[in-house]
């Protein structure tokens, strides 16, 4: 009886359905996009405005390209970037070989705490402390200089380098590093030539995001960073105080396609996990 | 725990030494990076904490006397000349405004973010895969850029002003921008897909078979959606929620730029402190105010929100 009840239930009901719902979905996409939208389009506009379409041109595109403060910052932000991106993926890599590749132990969740401390702590807070904390070293010491910057960036890229990294340790197969074992490799030689191989989509997602988010930053540079020192991100944001112009959304599309590029290939080094499981 | 093994003694000296060599592998390996986050992340957050009862220097720093004048300072003003004290509002009224612009950007993100988490989760594998790309991709992408992207938007020469004045609703444009209106949606729209993710990851995992227990119960559309859906993704909820919290009772930019001088945030008045003001005691004193505001949520998420809701599966 209770079964026919249900099947005459059933009949003609969408079990996942929930009124309204699509429609909240597709309002969602058109918020999160209809503004990028905007910005790229009148990139491309030939007048100075950012709101009145004129007419089709590069015109400030290659403006942009010829500005000599956006060459600077763009060269600022990627020495940063890429340095912060190459430190704090090894050390990311060499932190998850541990929180996932060894026995738990006393203090485990401790360290995993620890890693992911800049995720649970608002960014001006940390570009405070960075801030003290270097004005005091550069004090004691009369060092100053880029490297500062970039030691900053990579502390709070760990945290985003590691994220892929251990989730793509806590999928893999250990079988394979067992196997490598019992043909008496060596510890090292099973990590170089088994580990590593099978990681490495995971070290790539890792570095990427990394390197996105160090690209991205703004309040911790704004903090940190010492004359001459300005990044793209820390440029834009003066120029945005000064007065908006096309060239600003120029700059933002290049920045916004790089950005897209980045998270599309990471979206699908991270899709294929499936693939490896079998 | 102690590691049974170093407890027995009927081990042999071999097992003991692979025991200590792993442990020195392990932490070889931790070290650098658990090192780097401490130096550069934990250590100076004490030093905050002690730049906070200290006097301010004449050109930005401190002098090192003991004062807890920048705690006295949330509160009261000093008079310039008599250095009588009398209790002021301005600051407070940027705490309340920061911690009500947090919970407004919270819970509007959770009711756009749920419905659309919900949505993609129960779509089928390829377009689902589609609709994660898209949220993903503002997720990753410039704070900043996207901020100026909503000031393109509201501006008083802006695409909404613009074009309201050309269907002829308005003749003059709506000061949308410099508001608190604007801060907050600029909020919504940095955050919503902090929301969306965690919330679809806890959804992917639901048993729809519960929900078809639901409706054979005769439960209507929206009694399943209330008993049975939500108390499940009750974790992708809580963290999704944090997520937004945190980085809003926090945020600089978007204030920076939707707000204008008008619509203050914790965020801005730390940055004034350490540029302009020269302050950095009565700077260190309100990040630690931004602090325990934060910790209190994360509290908060501990005590009711990771504990899974309903039975766990998946």
């Amino acid at each position: 009886m209770a079964e026919m009840a249900s099947a005459r239930a059933h009949k003609g009901i969408d079990l996942k359905h929930q009124p309204g719902f699509s429609q909240i979905a597709w309002f969602c996409i058109v918020v999160l996009y209809a503004p990028i939208a905007v910005l790229v389009l009148f990139s491309f506009n030939q007048n100075r405005s950012v709101t009145v379409w004129t007419e089709f041109s590069f015109d400030w595109y290659v403006k942009a390209a010829q500005n000599e403060g956006i060459q600077h910052a763009a060269w600022i932000s990627l020495e940063v970037a890429f340095v912060a991106m190459v430190v704090s993926t090894i050390l990311a890599t060499m932190a998850a070989l541990v929180t996932t590749r060894t026995p738990p132990y006393r203090g485990l969740n401790l360290a995993v705490a620890a890693i992911n401390q800049p995720l649970m702590v608002p960014e001006v807070v940390t570009a405070v402390a960075t801030l003290i904390f270097f004005a005091i070293i550069k004090q004691a010491t009369g060092v100053t200089g880029i490297g500062y910057l970039i030691a900053a960036h990579t502390a709070f890229c760990i945290p985003f380098a590691y994220m892929p990294i251990r989730a793509r340790l806590e999928d893999m197969d250990l079988s394979l590093e067992q196997a490598a074992a019992d043909l008496y490799a060596p510890p090292f030689k099973v990590f170089r030539r088994v580990t590593l191989p099978l990681l490495m989509p995971g070290i790539m997602a890792g570095a990427m995001l990394a390197f996105i988010v160090s690209l991205d930053d703004v309040i911790i540079t704004l903090f940190v960073a010492g004359p001459g020192e300005t990044t793209l991100p820390l440029y834009i944001l003066g120029q945005i105080r000064r007065g908006v112009t096309p060239e600003i959304n120029a700059v933002s599309t290049v920045f916004l396609g790089i950005s897209v590029i980045l998270v599309t290939l990471i979206f699908f080094f991270g899709t294929d996990k499936n693939k490896g499981k079998q | 725990m102690i590691e049974p093994a170093a407890a027995s003694t009927q081990l042999s000296t071999a097992v003991i030494a692979e025991e200590k060599r792993l442990r020195n592998t392990r932490y070889g390996l931790l070290a650098p990076g658990i090192l780097t986050i401490f130096i550069i992340g934990i250590m100076p957050l004490s030093i905050v904490l002690v730049y906070s009862f200290l006097k301010p220097g004449d050109f930005g720093g401190v002098t090192w006397e003991l004062s807890f004048k920048a705690y006295v300072q949330l509160l009261f003003e000093e008079d310039i000349f008599d250095e009588t004290l009398s209790f002021t509002t301005d600051y407070l009224e940027i705490f309340f405004r920061s911690v009500s612009l947090g919970l407004f950007t919270t819970i509007a993100c959770l009711l756009v973010g749920f419905p659309t988490a919900y949505f993609i989760a129960t779509q089928p594998p390829a377009r689902r895969n589609a609709w994660l790309f898209l949220i993903t991709i503002p997720f990753w992408t410039n704070l900043l850029i996207r901020t100026y992207a909503m000031l393109l938007i509201l501006r008083d020469q802006g695409v909404i002003n613009l074009s309201l004045i050309e269907i002829g609703l308005i003749d003059r444009a709506l000061p949308l921008l410099y508001t608190d209106f604007a801060v907050g949606l600029g909020l919504v729209y940095a955050y919503l897909p902090f929301m969306v993710l965690p919330i679809f990851a806890s959804l992917e995992k639901l048993d729809f078979r519960l929900v078809e227990a639901g409706y054979d119960l005769y439960a209507t559309r929206f009694k399943v959606l209330k008993r049975i859906i939500i108390p499940l993704s009750k974790p992708g909820i809580a963290a999704g929620c944090i997520l937004v919290l945190i980085p809003s009772l926090g945020a600089f930019i978007t204030p920076a730029l939707l707000g204008g001088g008008k619509s203050l945030m914790i965020g801005n008045l730390i940055n004034l402190q350490f540029g302009q003001a020269r302050n950095w005691p009565f700077g260190s004193a309100i990040a630690l105010v931004l602090m325990v505001l934060v910790m209190l949520s994360l509290l908060a998420y501990l005590r009711y929100g990771a504990r899974r809701g309903g039975p766990a599966h998946g």
